[in-house]
């Protein structure tokens, strides 16, 4: 599964100039960002400041008003999601949206989606390349199941796994897709202190074992500063900061955004 | 005042008094008197009856297991029964003396003292809430005219009319006979013999819930059997008449119900059965399922033969008649499973199914008939059309979903239900007439022949249907347990993430209504050929709805239930004609009811194991 080796210096996703409006309000406004590739990187800002939205657009679920989002070297604003997500990009929800009246196995099979070449008519005929990929689909969502720690919970209905076990299986659903990128919405939204510290790793590995660049949206500013190797920072749609996470923690703007202006102060009058 | 306010009491009053609404309501709508006219025992009870009588004693019965967290005691419960019985009574007991000549008066009386009283009751609320009290008298003078209006206007229609059926139609002689249980014309003794008899049956009711658990059933399954048995007499008569001989026949029916002796021997048997099964059933069902999986196959295997027989056999079986209705059974299990593809897996509420019937059953029509409108008199027969029809409906249901898909539930079932309404409405235009005939029709359509047969009876026909459904339940089962089928319940599930993963949704819904069009157009094919002629009447929304009522009641996506909720919904109509007239209010109050207490349906969809197949041990639900 895995693909690349870690090049830092290539970026995989990169927008110019990105825009979204809705009506009168500018959600991401004039937007210039890299992701680069092999990376594990993190989308903050305070409530409001457009990350979801920042997703939206990039898996499609928005059009751009305005710029260009390139992936690979290639434009995909304009494109649907769902030729996005067959060029290569998955994304999680930050409130959970799993097939719920699937089985978990299932979920994970529909996101082979865009590998799977089987047809009504060969399912109807039951021909054998049809019936090959089905097993091997099978075979290849329990594998996935396995790696996310949920072997054995396969047949059951997906909106009977538990809290962690649903955020889970949506990773693992997103993985089918064998992605080079993938945007997780706040992964770790609602989970305990072991749970977080698991998923920390869980994300970790994801990127050291199949290869894979992981974005993420987090307000748990623990986990991002310890797994993230570059970090965006957004505010009423617009960046205003990029970097290490060194860089970020010490930035005024930063500090100013999150805790306000006279704590930012405060801030850089402790450091010097 | 206290015994009134208590838990018990208010249990006893709701119930008593909606078994009694519904008694009255069954009334007033002319429910009992038709199925009065259905003797489920011979001389001893009739079908209006048991329906007034099953009201009291389900009632009592759910009294009493509300009432068992209160360890009341059998004599209270008792008493319970007695007052959910009496309860039940009462409104049909006022309504009955309203419509008597000597008490006539008493709806008069009742009639001008409404307005003031309830003028009343609201002004003394309001005067006690400290409300002005000029304001109070206005308040009181305006409500007493107002309803005061209403109800004077009703005494002076009753007054000069003398009868109460001038305003409720069906409250008639008739209904007094039933109710009275042949008392009319002794009022008093007839108001006894109906509070009786509902005290009686809400104290059954009551004692049932303290029967022990394999008795009750016991006896639950045997009053079923015996109850199924006596209401779909002529049915039942009609099949054992192709087994048994008349003299046999005419111990167990006089005419088409059942005889008392028969009835007593039937109840006894099937209670001994029915408590021999509570006993044992365990131990039979403990030892299958210990049994060796090889054993255990084997015993599936011939399950199936036997059920694969009895489905070969069935027109034999059944005979004439009652293979007319298999046939429209199969017919909609048939639309049943089509319409199932749209909204079981895909999730797309279709209500403009019938446009697949119709343009199907109007296909064949037209290719076939040896009648002025036939368009190939007779080069192209049934088995050469039926393809033709299933590629016409499939287009039509392509053509049909290109404009609708990007709409999602609510605006796809309007937009759709009017698709329905465009189709029944262009098979009766000017305009479509020279080709299909308008209002007439077109008739003289040629019954299917086979290896040189003509297929003319409804037991033949029979086996074109169940091929037809086999078949489709075949492809069915197929496409629920494939990469087709996952897309659709994706799309079901949440459209939105099901293209985040890269589903062309548009594509994946075309399909499914292109599919789920094709059986429709079969079903309409094979109805055609069946009836011989073709008219628009026989295409109109409460086809959509039907298929639609029977997938919800059946359980949606779930291809046994399609059949169960085929032969509940069409097939009983069917054979009790007295229910066809309160078909739609019956399935109104059955959806309703199916909602609050089964939303998934009689027979739920069953979810695709694929773990269990890999061999991978289930975990326990609550590892987490």
């Amino acid at each position: 599964m895995a693909e690349t080796g870690r090049n830092g210096t290539s970026r995989i996703l990169e927008a110019k100039g990105m825009t979204k409006r809705f009506s009168g309000l500018v959600a991401v406004d004039n937007l210039d960002f890299y992701i680069p590739e092999g990376a594990i990187a993190s989308i903050i800002g305070p409530n409001g400041a457009g990350k979801t939205t920042f997703f939206n657009c990039i898996t499609g679920f928005y059009q751009i008003d305005d710029g260009e989002i390139l992936f690979d070297g290639a434009r995909i604003n304009g494109r649907s999601p769902d030729q996005i997500t067959r060029s290569g990009i998955s994304r999680t929800f930050q409130n959970i949206r799993l097939f719920n009246n699937m089985s978990a196995i299932e979920n994970v099979m529909v996101g082979q989606e865009p590998h799977l070449k089987s047809t009504w008519i060969g399912a109807i005929l039951g021909l054998p390349f049809t019936r090959e990929e089905d097993v091997m689909s099978e075979d290849r969502a329990s594998e996935l199941l396995r790696f996310v720690g949920l072997a054995g919970k396969g047949d059951m209905l997906s909106k009977n796994l538990s809290y962690g076990d649903q955020r889970r299986l949506e990773i693992a659903r997103a993985l089918a897709n064998k992605p080079k990128l993938v945007l997780l919405d706040e992964p770790t939204a609602g989970m305990n202190p072991r749970e977080t510290i698991e998923t920390t790793d869980f994300i970790r590995r994801l990127r050291d074992e199949l290869g894979i660049t992981v974005v993420l949206i987090e307000h748990d500013m623990r986990v991002v500063m310890e797994i993230s190797e570059h970090i965006t920072v957004l505010d009423y749609g617009r960046k205003i900061a990029e970097g290490l996470p060194s860089e970020i923690q010490t930035n005024p703007d930063v500090i100013e955004a999150y805790l306000g202006r006279g704590a930012a102060a405060s801030a850089t009058a402790s450091e010097t | 005042m206290d015994i009134l306010r208590s838990e018990r009491s208010r249990i006893v009053v709701s119930l008593g008094l909606l078994s009694g609404a519904f008694i009255l309501f069954a009334g007033a709508v002319g429910m009992i008197e038709a199925f009065h006219e259905r003797e489920v025992v011979d001389k001893f009870i009739s079908l209006g009856q048991l329906l007034m009588l099953l009201a009291p004693f389900a009632v009592g019965f759910v009294a009493a297991s509300r009432m068992a967290h209160t360890d009341a005691s059998a004599l209270t419960l008792l008493v319970c029964g007695a007052g959910v019985g009496i309860l039940t009574a009462i409104p049909t007991v006022i309504l009955l003396l309203f419509n008597s000549e000597e008490f006539r008066f008493l709806l008069d009386l009742t009639l001008k003292l409404l307005p003031l009283a309830v003028a009343s009751y609201f002004a003394w609320q309001r005067y006690r809430a400290g409300a002005d009290p000029r304001l109070v008298a206005g308040a009181w003078l305006a409500i007493a005219v107002l309803i005061g209006i209403v109800t004077y206007s009703f005494a002076l229609v009753f007054e000069i009319k003398g009868e109460l059926r001038t305003v409720l139609v069906n409250i008639n002689r008739d209904w007094v006979d039933v109710v009275t249980f042949d008392h009319r014309k002794e009022l008093m003794t007839g108001i006894l013999t109906l509070c009786l008899a509902t005290v009686a049956s809400g104290c059954v009711g009551a004692i049932f819930h303290l029967i022990p658990d394999a008795p009750r059933r016991a006896l639950l399954y045997g009053l079923g059997v015996t109850f199924l048995v006596g209401a779909f007499g002529e049915t039942v008569r009609l099949i054992l008449q192709e087994h048994l001989d008349r003299d046999t026949l005419k111990e167990i029916f006089r005419r088409d119900t059942l005889r008392q002796n028969a009835a007593l021997a039937l109840f006894v048997v099937s209670t001994v059965t029915g408590f021999l099964w509570a006993m044992f059933g365990q131990n039979l069902r403990h030892g299958i399922s210990t049994m060796e999986y090889s054993q255990r196959r084997v015993l599936n295997g011939i399950g199936m033969l036997l059920f694969v027989a009895i489905l070969l056999s069935l027109p034999w079986l059944i005979g004439r008649t009652l293979s007319d209705v298999a046939v429209t059974i199969g017919i909609f299990v048939l639309m049943g499973l089509g319409l199932n593809i749209a909204i079981g897996l895909a999730g797309l509420l279709d209500l403009g199914y019938v446009t697949n019937y119709a343009v199907g059953a109007y296909i064949l029509a037209v290719l076939t008939s040896i009648g002025p409108l036939g368009l190939l008199k007779g080069t192209f027969n049934f088995w050469t059309v039926i393809p033709v029809a299933l590629l016409a409906a499939m287009t039509a249901g392509f053509i049909f979903a290109m404009p609708v898909l990007r709409m999602r539930g609510d605006y796809l079932a309007i937009a759709t239900l009017g698709f329905g309404e465009i189709i029944g409405k262009l098979a009766i235009s000017d305009w479509l007439k020279p080709l299909i005939g308008g209002a007439q029709g077109v008739q003289a359509i040629p019954k299917p022949v086979f290896l040189g047969a003509e297929l003319k009876n409804p037991e033949q026909l029979y086996y074109i249907v169940l091929v037809a459904c086999l078949v489709t339940l075949f492809v069915s089962i197929r496409l629920n347990n494939s990469r087709t089928g996952r897309q659709w319940m994706a799309i079901r599930e949440d459209e939105d993430v099901a293209t985040a993963m890269g589903i062309d949704t548009a594509r994946a819904k075309l399909l499914a209504f292109t599919l789920s069009a094709a059986t429709g157009g079969v079903a309409g094919a094979i109805f055609a050929a069946k009836v011989g002629t073709v008219f628009p009447n026989s295409f109109t929304v409460f086809i959509s709805i039907n298929v639609l009522s029977l997938i919800i009641v059946g359980g949606i996506a779930s291809n046994p239930g399609i059949v169960v909720g085929a032969i509940v919904l069409i097939g009983m109509p069917e054979l009790l004609r007295e229910f066809s007239d309160f078909r739609f209010m019956m399935y109104g109050a059955l959806l309703i009811l199916m909602m609050i207490k089964r939303p998934q349906g009689f027979i739920p969809s069953k979810i695709v194991t694929h773990e269990v197949r890999q061999g991978v041990k289930l975990k326990p639900a609550a590892a987490e």
